[in-house]
């Protein structure tokens, strides 16, 4: 336990906090995102995540939301498991045919306001995959979508930035 | 001790046929009739050797009907072994009687090449899913891939087991958190797994067919995007398969780079999952850390080689860019930090006994059963199986910089954290030797162009295990066929056995210590 608490001390806080100049770019976008969803989420906006037929690298990049450095928390963003509680899905890969039914699905089990961000360069139009038997293309042909998140994949920044400018878009 | 190939010559009641045009030299291939397709595995089964892959191709483009494929492997040596198919009959023997893996293996070569095993006991598509056409074979070459396939009416049918008490779980494809998506299939009494199975090809996006229609150079950002957690072992063994069949001599300096990124990729994706295995048993504390270090070595990627996970870095005839002594220094500056704070964590992690409570004796999986199943990678070392293709199949650095394997023998979920553990630390040793002893020169060397009807065979050890990739060339030297074959196409069935007695909730930790692709599964 003390080698916890020692190592816990020694690490110390290595969040990029929302007013320090760390990394700029976060901490505008950061403070940014905090006001919005204070404003309109009452401090809490819930995302469920949906791989609708990624490679897996964008996933990453989502997780590293959630890692210390960028704490995606601290702006009131959260995960949740089920699209019931979901205020955002945020929706991976170019979508699959054999996954097109389960992402139907989930989107119509998420309440209002529903809103859909495609992530990555697949989700924007099928990416290397593009459209075949296997790969319907990009998000938007299967469900509506609000805003794109392009990359490959999108680093943190990126997806920080990218829910910012959809939620701008939908005030 | 003979080869596979002196084996199998001596021993079959048939001639065994070497087939030329294939690469490299080192891994031999050869065509047997297809009636002893699976006497030829029974013989090299006694030998001691494994199935690591079996795949179908079109070769009607070559003027020949099917081909079937089998690859072994034997401590450190590969053995192809094929057969001829006609047009009006595809149909082979198959060799699940002999082999775990060729069950998914061959039902997906049933699923999407329409070969037909004989003596195959699961008729049930695999990849392929109920509401596919039944006749819609999207590797035959008469299948246009750009087209959408029509919905059928159809049924997928789980295994039951059945008796008072018994209830079923059914849990994704859209799972409880950031993963990909997959279906398994629970039947449990009281607490206890009964039965578990996996439904999986919910990711299958036909990149096997989408490679057909790209160039060798395209093709190697495909291979990239096969498994995005892996894309730097999947790169470079698509295009050490690719070298093999243009005679490209890649550069030492590329050689040496390579190898920096393929171990840098193995220490990141296995602190994540040391970190995600404690979080797991409610050790957060652990995930965060790792997923701090794991963030750094991200950013320093990001810095050298311009990419987080080193996406194209890798390219046919060498890597996207060196490395000069600036950046060598950044990695060495960064190794022994990380270093310093990851054997602080080990010894929490060590000492900590609730977390050795929870992870020692679940989801164990015998030696017995890892040999039989045909295990590879990670999971194979904690089940006490000796192999790493950067030993038994080694390419420079490997050749002269020799890796040492962990193995560990209890083949639970702590033997399989603490494989990753080891694993870590030879890594970093690894990559010190590497910079130390980096030759100079040139980033890359120009790839030529296959010749027409040639082969190309790659192994490498990603951080799940051995990634294989077979190319087959057209009768104009282009894309014929590309066989990837992920670890986890091996490694997923392992997961199906290891529960079995476990408690439901432990499920997820089991799973975690695992932690298979879907995507480079399901292609
Ligand atoms: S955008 Fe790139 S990282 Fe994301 S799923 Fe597509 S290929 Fe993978």
């Amino acid at each position: 336990m003390i080698r916890i608490l020692y190592q816990i001390l020694r690490t110390g806080i290595k969040t990029e906090p929302v007013d320090l100049p760390a990394d700029t770019d976060i901490r505008e976008i950061g403070a940014e995102l905090k006001a919005i969803i204070d404003r309109h989420f009452n401090g809490s906006l819930t995302i469920r995540q949906v791989d609708a037929g990624s490679c897996n690298g964008c996933e990453l990049e989502i997780h590293a939301m959630n890692n210390v450095f960028y704490n995606c928390e601290q702006y009131g963003i959260h995960f949740t498991a089920s699209p019931r509680f979901a205020d955002m899905l945020l929706v991976t890969g170019p979508v699959s045919r054999n996954m097109e039914i389960a992402l139907k699905r989930t989107y119509n089990s998420t309440p209002a306001p529903k809103l859909v961000a495609a992530v990555g360069d697949c989700g924007r139009d099928g990416g290397i995959f593009g459209k075949s038997y296997a790969s319907l293309g990009g998000i938007h042909e299967v469900i509506p979508v609000d805003a794109v998140i392009p990359g490959c994949p999108p680093s943190p920044a990126d997806l920080l930035g990218g829910i910012l400018k959809l939620l701008k878009n939908k005030q | 001790m003979k080869t596979l190939l002196e084996i199998l010559t001596a021993e079959l009641d048939a001639p065994v046929s070497p087939v030329s045009g294939t690469f490299p030299a080192t891994v031999p291939v050869c065509s047997v009739p297809r009636e002893r397709f699976a006497e030829a595995a029974r013989l090299l089964k006694r030998a001691g050797a494994l199935l690591a892959a079996e795949w179908a191709s079109d070769e009607t483009h070559l003027g020949r009907g099917f081909g079937v494929y089998a690859c072994y492997r034997r401590d450190s040596g590969y053995l192809i072994v094929c057969a001829a198919l006609p047009l009006d009959d595809p149909s082979f023997p198959s060799l699940t009687r002999r082999f775990v893996p060729a069950y998914r293996f061959e039902r997906q070569m049933h699923s999407l090449m329409g070969v037909v095993p004989d003596g195959h006991l699961d008729p049930r598509p695999w990849i392929k899913f109920e509401d596919w056409p039944e006749d819609a074979f999207p590797l035959r070459k008469t299948f246009d891939g750009s087209q959408a396939l029509p919905r059928v009416a159809g049924e997928y049918v789980f295994g039951k087991a059945e008796g008072e008490g018994i209830y079923e779980i059914p849990v994704g494809p859209v799972h409880a958190g950031i993963i990909e998506p997959g279906h398994f299939r629970f039947q449990a009494m009281g607490e206890d797994i009964i039965n578990l199975e996996e439904r999986l090809g919910y990711v299958h996006k036909g990149i096997e067919k989408r490679f057909e229609s790209l160039s060798w150079q395209e093709a190697a950002r495909l291979a990239g995007r096969v498994s995005g957690d892996t894309t730097v072992a999947h790169s470079l063994a698509y295009c050490m398969a690719l070298e093999a069949m243009t005679g490209c001599m890649v550069p030492d300096h590329a050689q040496w780079v390579r190898a920096v990124m393929l171990e840098r990729e193995r220490i990141a994706n296995h602190l994540g999952d040391i970190g995600a295995i404690c979080n797991d048993v409610a050790f957060a504390f652990m995930l965060y850390q790792t997923m701090r270090l794991k963030e750094t070595m991200l950013r320093t990627n990001k810095e050298i080689f311009g990419h987080r996970f080193m996406m194209d870095c890798v390219v046919p005839g060498g890597v996207a860019a060196g490395l000069d002594a600036q950046y060598k220094a950044v990695i060495l500056e960064e190794l022994s930090a990380v270093e310093d704070e990851f054997e602080r964590l080990v010894m929490i992690f060590d000492e900590n006994s609730s977390l050795e409570d929870r992870t020692r004796s679940t989801g164990i999986l015998s030696a017995e059963e890892a040999r039989d199943l045909g295990m590879t990678g990670l999971v194979a070392r904690a089940s006490g199986m000796q192999l790493d293709c950067r030993k038994d199949f080694p390419f420079a650095p490997y050749d002269r910089i020799p890796v040492n394997i962990p193995v560990m023998s209890a083949g639970d979920v702590h033997a399989r954290a603490w494989v990753r553990i080891e694993e870590v630390r030879e890594s970093l040793r690894l990559i010190r030797e590497m910079i130390s002893t980096m030759p100079k020169g040139q980033r890359s060397a120009p790839v030529g162009s296959p010749a027409a009807d040639t082969t190309g065979f790659a192994a490498v050890e990603g951080w799940r295990g051995e990634i294989i990739y077979w190319l087959q060339s057209g009768p104009k030297g282009e894309i014929n066929r590309s066989m990837v074959r992920d670890p986890s196409s091996l490694c997923w069935i392992g997961l199906e056995r290891c529960v079995l007695g476990n408690i439901v909730p432990d499920f997820p930790l089991c799973n975690k210590s695992f932690n298979q692709s879907y995507s480079g599964n399901d292609v």
